[in-house]
C-alpha cells in the first residue's frame, strides 16, 4: 500500500468560524477508509477542499507519488487526475437515460472538441453494460435516470464513479435513506471498489462503518480526533464524549 | 424489459435515430418549393414579393431560434444577447452591400466628369454618400475591408464569434451563472446597441445601414427574383443548421451539455471542463446567429441599432419558450408562429373585435395578449407548443425506444448548489 | 481721467444748465406765454434741434445735461425717450411724455406730470430715436439707476452693466459706491467696478491690480472679463515680430500647434506667398485645357491617377498654360523666411501676463469646483439609481426573485402621479397624495403579481425572469393603450423648481436634493423595518432559513407576498420621483431597469448596503465618464456597462458580498 493523498495542516474558516482547523491525514492505495464525525465536524468541507470546490486558507493537499499540489487545480482538473466524488444527495442526470449517465462518466478525453468527435466504441458499450450489471441496473439501462428509486440513484452514482475509474473515491453518506438490503449491496460495492483503489467513505452511521471493516478517522471541530480500527476509536474516551455528549 | 435490452445497442445512423430531422427537412423542402411555385418571381404570383421576404426572414428567425435553443434549452444559459450577434452579422454584410452599391452609383455619376476619377476621388465620394448623414465623410477604420465581399463574409462569422468568445470567457471564467448571466448578457447587448446609436460609432448611428435589399451588380434583377434567391438561401441555411444542431445534441456532446444544464457542479466533478463547453456552445450559437442575421437583413433592407436592443433578444427567448425549449423543432415552431403572428397582428391586417363599448384593435392589444400568453405558457405549459407533438408521437413510438422524462423534471432542473 | 476732473465737470455743466433754464423761463415769461416752462422742459428746449433730429454722435450733450441736472423727473424723460414715448407738440414745439389714460393717449407735462391734452396726428409728433441713440440713453439711465432710492433699481442697474459693460459706467459706478447703503449691493458694486477696471481702466498698474484681485475667483463674469485679454491670433511677418505687438508665443511651422499646411495658408492669407496648386486647382486647370481628348501631352482617359495628373500639369506649366506648381523646397523657403507668432490683441504685456497668471489660478479653483459639482451630480444620479434599485434589491436580493416588471412598476408610479395631478391641480398637494397612492397602487400590483405568477415559480429563477418579462410587455402596452405614446407631464411644485446655487460652477436642483432626501428616507425606512419590526425579523428569518422559519409559526407565503409588495411599492414611489424630472412615457421603466440590475449586481445581492454601494458606484462612474467625454452620454453608458462586466470578473458577488457559508445558505 502506497500513499496517495496527503492532507497537510489544512485550515479554512468562514466568517470567522473555523470549519477546518489544522487537519492532516494520509490516505493510501488500495485502501478503504471511513471518516466519521458529528455534524459540523468538517467532513463535507474537507471533501470540498480535496475536490477543489473550496480553497483552504492555509495548508496543502498533495496528490500521488510526485506530490502534486491540488490547490492550484480546478474541480474538473482534479476529477481528471483521478479523484471521484459521490454526493450525499444522489445527483444523477434525471433527464437522461442510465446508459447516457454512465457514458458521461466513462474515462475518456474530457475536452469539448474530443467530446464532439466522440463516437462510442464497442468496448465502451461493453464496459457500460458490465458496470450496469455490477450496480444492478442492467435491466434499467434505457430508462430515464430520473425515474429510478432513491437507492437505485445512489447505485447509479456509484456506477458512474466506477466508470470514471478514479484512483481515489470520495463517498459522502452512501447509505443515507437506504433499506437494509440496499445497504448490504452498497457495502459490497464499496468493498469491491476498494480492492484496486482508495475509497474514502464519509459517514456518521457507526453501524454502517462497522460493516465496512476498515480503518476509521474521527473528525471533530475540523481536526483529527482519533484514528485506527473501529474498535480502537470507539474505545477512545474523547470520541465517546464527542458522540454522546459530555 | 427483455434481456435483449441489456445488449449493446446497434449503432445506427443518427438520421434514423432522429426521425424528426428528416421530417423537418422534408417539410422545409416542401415549404420552399410551394413558396417558389406561388411566388411572383418564379411562379404563379399568388405570394407577393413582400410576403416572400417575410417568409424568408422568418426562416432566418427560426435559425437564430435554433441557436437560442441550443444555448438555453440544451445548455441552460439564458442568453439575452443573441440578437446582438444576429445584428452584428447583419451589419457586417450590410457594410459590403452598402459600400459596393454606393460604389456602383458613384462610378456611374462620375463617369461623365471631364477627367476620369482617381481611386481616391471615388473613395471620397463614397464616403460622402454613406457618412454624409452623420456629418462626416471619412471612412472609419472598421470599414477597411468593406470593399471585399470575401472578408466581410468572414467577418459575419468572426465578429459575433469573437465577441461571444471574449464575453463568454470573461463571464464563464468568473462562474457567473443563472439570472446573473442573463442580466450580464442583457447589459452587453445594451452596451452594444447604445454604442451603435452614437453617430461616431462608424456605422451611421441611428440611421443604420439601408438599401441592403439591392444587390450590387444586379440592378437589373427585380426584387421578386432576389427575394426567392434569399428564400432558398435561408431555407438551405436553416436546414443545415437544423441538421448540425440535431447531430450535436444527439451525441455525447449533447449529453454533456444537457448535464451541464441540469447540474453544472456535478459535471465539473465528473472532470469535464464545464466553462469550455459553455464557451463552445455560446460562441457556436453566436456564429449561427451572425449568419442568420447576415441572411435576414438583406431581405429586411435596413438595419439600425434598435434591432439590437435588449428587448429583441428577450423576444427570442419568448419564441423559444412558447415553441418549447430543449427540442429543436419547438424552437422553430415558436419562432415561426409567434413572429408571423406578430407581423399579422401588428401589421393591422387582423380584424378588430367590436365589443360594443370598446373595439379591440390588435395593433394595440397584440403585445398585451403576447405578454399574458407568455406568462401562461411559462406557468402552465413549460414544454410549450412542442409539447403538443408529444401528445401524438410520444405515446406511439418514442416511448418504446426512449422513455421521455416527466414534464416536471424537464421544467424544473434541480436548483444547483452554487445558486442556493 | 482723474477723479478730480470728473468731480468738477458736472458742476460746471449744472451751472450752465441752470443758467440756460433760467434764460428760457425768462424768455417765455417775457413773451407772455400762458404756460410756464419747467426746468426739464427748459433743458429739452435748449437742445431742441438735437432732439428733433437725433443721432448717436449728437445726443451726448442733452443726455449729459439731463443726467447731470439732478432733477427728479429727468430720468423719466430719458426713459420715455428711449421707449419712443416722447412727443413734441406741433403748436409750440414743447416736449411731452406720452401716456395712455382712459383709453386715449395723452400728452403729459415733463415737469409737472399734468395731463395737457390728447395725442393726435395733428397735435403732436412722436420722437423716433434710432437704435444707437437708444443705447446711449440706456447707458445714461444706468447711471441714474445706480443711485436710485429703490435697491431693486440699483440691482437692475448692476445687471444692465453686467450685460453690456461700457466705459462710461466706470466713472458712474465708482461715484455711486460711497453713497451705497446696502452692504450686499455695495460689495457687488465694488466687484463690478473691478471688472470694469479690467476692461476700461487706462492706468496699467490699476488694471493689473484689478486683475490680480480676482485670483482664484471662479465667477463666470471674471472669466468673461479676462478671456478677451488673453485671446490671441496667429500673425506672420517677415523677419522679427514688430515691437508694437504683444507677442504671446512664437510658433515653429510644422509643429503640432502649427502644421505646415496651416502655416503656409496663413502666409498666403497675409499676402506674403502665392497659393499652392492643390488637387482641385490641377484638376480644373487640366479640364480647362483639354484639347481633342488630351491635355498636357496625355490622353484624358489616362488621367485617373494623381501621378498622371501631376505629370500632365507639369507639362501644362512648361507650355506656359498654367502657373508653375510650387515645390516643397519653395514652401520651406517661404516658411523659414517668416516668423509665425500668436499675438494678444491687448497691447500691454503686463496686463496679459497678469491675466494669464490669474486665469491659470482660476482654472485650478475651477477644476476643484467642477470636481465638487461632479460629485454632487454623481450623488444625485446615485440616489436615483438607488431609489430605482432598492425595490429590486429587496425582491432580487432578499427573495431571490428577479422581477423584469420592476421597471413597469416604476412607470406605474409615475403615471399614478400624473393621474393624481389631473384631479388635484395643486402641485404640492397632489405630490403629497401621489407618493403614498403610488406606493399603494404598486404594492397592490406587486402582491397581485406575486400571488398569481411568482409564487408558482420559486426556485426557478430563469422562469421567473421570463414570466415577469411577459408581464412587463403586457403592462407596457397597456400603459400605451391607456395613456397614449406621447410623454405626459408630471409637474413639480414651485418650491422644487430652481436650483441651489453655491457658485457659478457648483449648483444642484432642488428636485435632485429632494430625491436624495427621499433615497435617504427609504434607506432609513428599510433599515427600520428590517431591524426593528416583527415583519423585518420574520423576513430575515424566511430569507435565511425558510423551513426553520415555517416551523416556528412564520407563514413564508405571507412574508414573501409582503416583501414583494414592499419592494414593488418602493418602485412606485421611485416612479413619482423620477417622473418629476423625466418624461413620463410607457417606456420610462425600461430606461432604468438595466441600470437597476447593474446596481444590484455590482453592489452585491441580498444586502441594502450593497444596493447603496452599487448605486453610488454606478452613478458616480457614469458621471465621471460623462465628464471625461462630455459630448456623449451614450458612450458613457456603454463604457459604464463594459466596466460592470469587467468588475464582475473580479468581484462576482458584488462589492458588499456575503462570504462563506452565509453566501451559500
Amino acid at each position: 500500500m502506497s500513499s496517495l493523498l496527503h492532507v497537510n495542516d489544512v485550515s479554512v474558516s468562514f466568517d470567522g468560524f473555523k470549519a477546518i482547523n489544522g487537519l492532516s491525514f494520509v490516505v493510501g492505495t488500495p485502501e478503504l477508509r471511513a471518516i466519521i464525525g458529528p455534524n459540523g465536524a468538517g467532513k463535507t468541507t474537507m471533501m470540498d477542499i480535496i475536490t477543489g470546490k473550496t480553497r483552504p486558507d492555509s495548508g496543502d493537499v498533495l496528490w500521488g507519488e510526485g506530490g502534486v499540489s491540488l490547490l492550484k487545480m480546478s474541480e474538473s482538473q482534479i476529477a481528471q487526475i483521478g479523484i471521484g466524488r459521490k454526493f450525499q444527495r444522489p445527483t444523477v442526470f434525471g433527464a437522461q437515460t442510465v446508459r447516457d449517465n454512465l457514458r458521461l462518466a466513462l474515462k475518456k478525453d474530457r475536452s469539448p472538441l474530443a467530446v464532439l468527435r466522440f463516437t462510442g466504441t464497442d468496448e465502451d458499450e461493453d464496459r457500460i453494460i458490465e458496470i450496469s450489471r455490477e450496480i444492478g441496473l442492467a435491466e434499467a439501462l434505457d430508462r430515464s435516470a430520473g425515474a429510478l428509486s432513491h437507492g437505485q440513484k445512489q447505485w447509479l452514482e456509484i456506477g458512474m464513479l466506477l466508470a470514471q475509474d478514479p484512483q481515489l473515491l470520495l463517498v459522502d453518506e452512501p447509505a443515507a435513506g437506504m433499506t437494509p438490503q440496499e445497504r448490504e449491496h452498497t457495502t459490497e460495492l464499496l468493498n469491491l471498489a476498494a480492492e484496486s483503489r482508495a475509497v474514502v467513505v464519509v459517514e456518521h452511521d457507526m453501524e454502517f462503518i462497522r460493516r465496512l471493516e476498515c480503518r476509521v478517522t474521527v473528525l471533530h471541530e475540523g481536526a483529527v480526533l482519533s484514528e485506527g480500527t473501529i474498535d480502537h476509536v470507539t474505545r477512545n474516551q474523547e470520541v465517546i464524549d464527542v458522540y454522546l455528549g459530555r | 424489459m427483455t434481456a435483449l435490452d441489456t445488449a449493446r445497442p446497434r449503432r445506427r445512423s443518427f438520421l434514423i435515430d432522429n426521425p424528426s430531422v428528416m421530417i423537418f427537412i422534408a417539410a422545409l423542402g416542401v415549404f420552399t418549393v410551394v413558396a417558389t411555385v406561388l411566388s411572383e418571381g418564379f411562379g404563379v404570383g399568388l405570394l407577393s414579393t413582400s410576403l416572400v421576404k417575410t417568409l424568408g426572414k422568418t426562416l432566418c428567425l427560426c435559425m437564430i431560434a435554433i441557436a437560442m435553443d441550443l444555448v438555453w434549452g440544451y445548455c441552460g444559459i439564458l442568453s439575452l444577447g443573441h440578437f446582438a450577434f444576429f445584428g452584428l452579422g447583419g451589419y457586417m454584410i450590410g457594410m459590403w452591400l452598402m459600400y459596393a452599391r454606393t460604389e456602383t452609383i458613384v462610378i456611374e455619376s462620375l463617369a461623365n466628369a471631364p477627367l476620369p476619377p482617381t481611386e481616391q476621388e471615388i473613395i471620397d465620394a463614397i464616403g460622402v454618400q454613406i457618412f454624409g448623414v452623420v456629418g462626416s465623410s471619412d471612412f472609419p477604420w472598421i470599414w477597411a475591408f468593406a470593399d471585399s465581399l470575401a472578408i466581410q463574409l468572414a467577418l459575419v462569422v468572426l465578429v459575433p464569434g469573437l465577441l461571444a468568445l471574449v464575453f463568454g470567457w470573461l463571464a464563464f471564467r468568473s462562474r457567473v451563472t443563472g439570472v446573473y448571466l442573463s442580466i450580464l448578457t442583457q447589459a452587453m447587448t445594451l452596451a452594444l446597441s447604445l454604442y451603435l446609436f452614437q453617430n461616431d460609432s462608424g456605422l451611421r448611428g441611428n440611421n443604420g445601414l439601408s438599401g441592403l435589399q439591392n444587390l450590387p451588380g444586379l440592378d437589373e434583377t427585380p426584387q421578386s427574383i432576389v427575394s426567392i434567391w434569399f428564400l432558398w438561401a435561408s431555407a438551405l441555411a436553416l436546414a443545415l443548421t437544423y441538421l448540425f444542431a440535431a447531430w450535436l445534441v444527439s451525441g455525447k456532446f449533447g449529453s454533456v451539455v444537457q448535464a451541464i444544464r441540469d447540474d453544472e457542479a456535478r459535471v465539473r466533478f465528473l472532470g469535464y471542463p464545464v466553462e469550455g463547453f459553455k464557451l463552445f456552445v455560446f460562441t457556436l450559437t453566436a456564429v449561427i446567429a451572425g449568419i442568420a442575421g447576415a441572411l435576414y437583413y438583406p431581405q429586411a433592407g435596413i438595419i439600425n441599432p434598435a434591432e439590437l436592443a435588449p428587448i429583441a433578444s428577450i423576444y427570442l427567448a419568448v419564441w423559444v419558450a412558447i415553441g418549447g425549449r430543449g427540442r429543436l423543432y419547438g424552437a422553430v415552431i415558436g419562432a415561426a408562429v409567434v413572429s408571423l403572428l406578430s407581423t399579422w397582428f401588428t401589421g393591422g391586417r387582423a380584424p378588430d373585435i367590436p365589443l360594443g363599448f370598446y373595439t379591440v384593435q390588435w395593433v394595440d392589444w397584440w403585445q398585451v395578449l403576447l405578454g399574458i400568453g407568455f406568462v401562461c405558457v411559462t406557468l402552465f405549459a413549460p414544454k410549450g407548443l412542442g409539447g403538443l407533438v408529444d401528445l401524438f408521437v410520444d405515446t406511439k413510438r418514442l416511448a418504446q425506444r426512449r422513455p421521455e422524462t416527466s414534464a416536471a423534471e424537464l421544467a424544473s432542473p434541480r436548483p444547483q448548489p452554487s445558486e442556493n | 481721467m482723474s477723479d478730480g476732473a470728473f468731480m468738477i465737470s458736472p458742476r460746471w455743466r449744472w451751472f450752465g444748465v441752470a443758467c440756460s433754464a433760467l434764460f428760457f423761463v425768462l424768455a417765455f415769461t417775457a413773451t407772455g406765454a400762458a404756460q410756464s416752462i419747467g426746468p426739464v422742459q427748459a433743458i429739452l428746449q435748449e437742445h431742441r434741434a438735437v432732439l428733433e433730429k437725433s443721432s448717436r454722435k449728437t445726443v451726448g450733450p442733452v443726455i449729459d445735461a439731463l443726467g447731470d441736472s439732478g432733477l427728479e423727473r429727468a430720468p423719466l424723460v430719458l426713459e420715455a425717450w428711449q421707449a419712443r414715448n416722447l412727443y413734441q407738440r406741433t403748436e409750440d414745439g414743447l416736449f411731452f411724455i406720452g401716456e395712455e389714460r382712459g383709453g386715449t393717449n395723452r400728452l403729459i407735462d415733463v415737469d409737472s406730470g399734468d395731463d395737457v391734452g390728447e395725442i393726435t396726428r395733428d397735435t403732436a409728433k412722436q420722437l423716433r430715436p434710432n437704435g444707437g441713440v437708444r443705447r446711449v440713453i440706456g447707458s445714461a439711465l444706468v447711471r441714474f439707476q445706480l443711485n436710485a432710492p429703490d435697491p431693486a433699481d440699483r440691482e437692475a442697474a448692476l445687471q444692465a452693466i453686467d450685460r453690456n459693460p461700457e466705459e462710461v459706467h466706470l466713472a458712474a459706478l465708482g461715484a455711486s459706491i460711497d453713497a451705497e447703503s446696502d452692504p450686499t449691493l455695495r460689495s457687488r458694486k465694488q466687484r463690478m467696478l473691478r471688472l470694469l477696471e479690467i476692461r476700461f481702466e487706462k492706468d496699467e498698474a490699476a488694471r493689473v491690480a484689478a486683475i490680480e484681485s480676482f485670483r482664484g475667483d471662479i465667477g463666470v463674469d471674471v472669466r468673461a472679463a479676462l478671456n478677451p485679454l488673453v485671446a490671441t491670433r496667429l500673425e506672420v511677418v517677415a523677419g522679427e515680430p514688430p515691437v508694437t505687438r504683444n507677442v504671446a508665443r512664437v510658433l515653429a511651422p510644422g509643429s503640432a500647434e502649427l502644421p505646415r499646411d496651416v502655416a503656409y495658408s496663413a502666409l498666403v492669407d497675409a499676402g506674403l506667398a502665392t497659393a499652392r496648386i492643390d488637387r482641385e486647382a490641377i484638376k480644373s486647370a487640366l479640364v480647362a485645357n483639354i484639347v481633342d481628348g488630351s491635355v498636357g501631352g496625355a490622353l484624358v482617359a489616362e488621367l485617373d491617377t494623381d501621378a498622371a495628373r501631376d505629370a500632365a500639369y507639369a507639362q501644362l506649366a512648361n507650355d506656359g498654360l498654367a502657373p508653375r506648381a510650387l515645390s516643397e523646397a519653395d514652401v520651406d523657403q517661404a516658411l523659414s523666411a517668416h516668423t509665425f507668432f500668436l499675438s494678444y490683441s491687448e497691447r500691454s504685456s503686463a496686463v496679459t501676463e497678469a491675466a494669464e497668471a490669474v486665469l491659470s489660478s482660476i482654472n485650478l479653483s475651477l477644476g476643484a469646483a467642477q470636481g465638487a459639482d461632479l460629485l454632487l451630480d454623481g450623488l444625485s444620479l446615485a440616489s436615483i439609481y438607488f431609489l430605482a434599485a432598492i425595490g429590486l434589491a429587496i425582491t432580487f436580493g432578499v427573495m431571490g426573485v428577479i422581477n423584469m416588471a420592476h421597471g413597469e412598476f416604476i412607470m406605474m408610479g409615475a403615471y399614478t402621479g400624473y393621474v393624481v395631478q389631473l384631479f388635484v391641480p395643486d402641485y404640492t398637494l397632489s405630490l403629497i397624495i401621489a407618493l403614498p397612492l403610488a406606493f399603494a397602487v404598486t404594492f397592490g400590483a406587486g402582491v397581485a403579481l406575486e400571488r398569481t405568477v411568482i409564487r408558482w415559480l420559486y426556485h426557478r429563477p430563469l422562469e421567473t425572469l421570463l414570466a415577469t418579462f411577459g408581464v412587463s410587455i403586457a403592462l407596457q402596452q397597456l400603459a400605451k393603450n391607456i395613456f397614449g405614446t406621447q410623454a405626459r407631464p408630471l409637474t413639480a411644485p414651485d418650491w422644487l423648481d430652481g436650483a441651489m446655487v453655491i457658485n457659478d460652477v457648483v449648483s444642484i436642483s432642488y428636485i435632485r436634493i429632494a430625491i436624495f432626501v427621499l433615497a435617504l428616507l427609504f434607506l432609513a425606512l428599510f433599515l427600520l423595518i428590517m431591524k426593528r419590526t416583527r415583519l423585518g425579523l420574520e423576513v430575515r428569518a424566511v430569507t435565511q432559513n425558510p423551513k426553520m422559519a415555517a416551523s416556528m409559526g412564520i407563514n413564508p407565503d405571507r412574508i414573501n407576498m409582503l416583501t414583494f409588495g414592499f419592494g414593488s411599492g418602493i418602485a412606485g414611489v421611485a416612479g413619482v420621483a423620477i417622473g418629476l424630472f423625466a418624461q413620463v412615457t410607457s417606456e420610462l421603466g425600461q430606461q432604468y431597469i438595466v441600470q437597476s440590475f447593474m446596481t444590484v449586481v455590482v453592489g452585491g445581492v441580498g444586502n441594502i448596503w450593497g444596493a447603496l454601494a452599487g448605486a453610488t458606484m454606478i452613478g458616480g462612474l457614469q458621471k465621471a465618464i460623462e465628464w471625461l467625454n462630455p459630448s456623449n452620454t451614450l458612450a458613457a453608458q456603454t463604457y459604464m456597462i463594459l466596466f460592470v462586466i469587467l468588475f464582475i470578473q473580479f468581484r462576482p458577488r458584488g462589492m458588499i458580498a456575503l462570504t462563506g457559508r452565509a453566501a451559500e445558505a
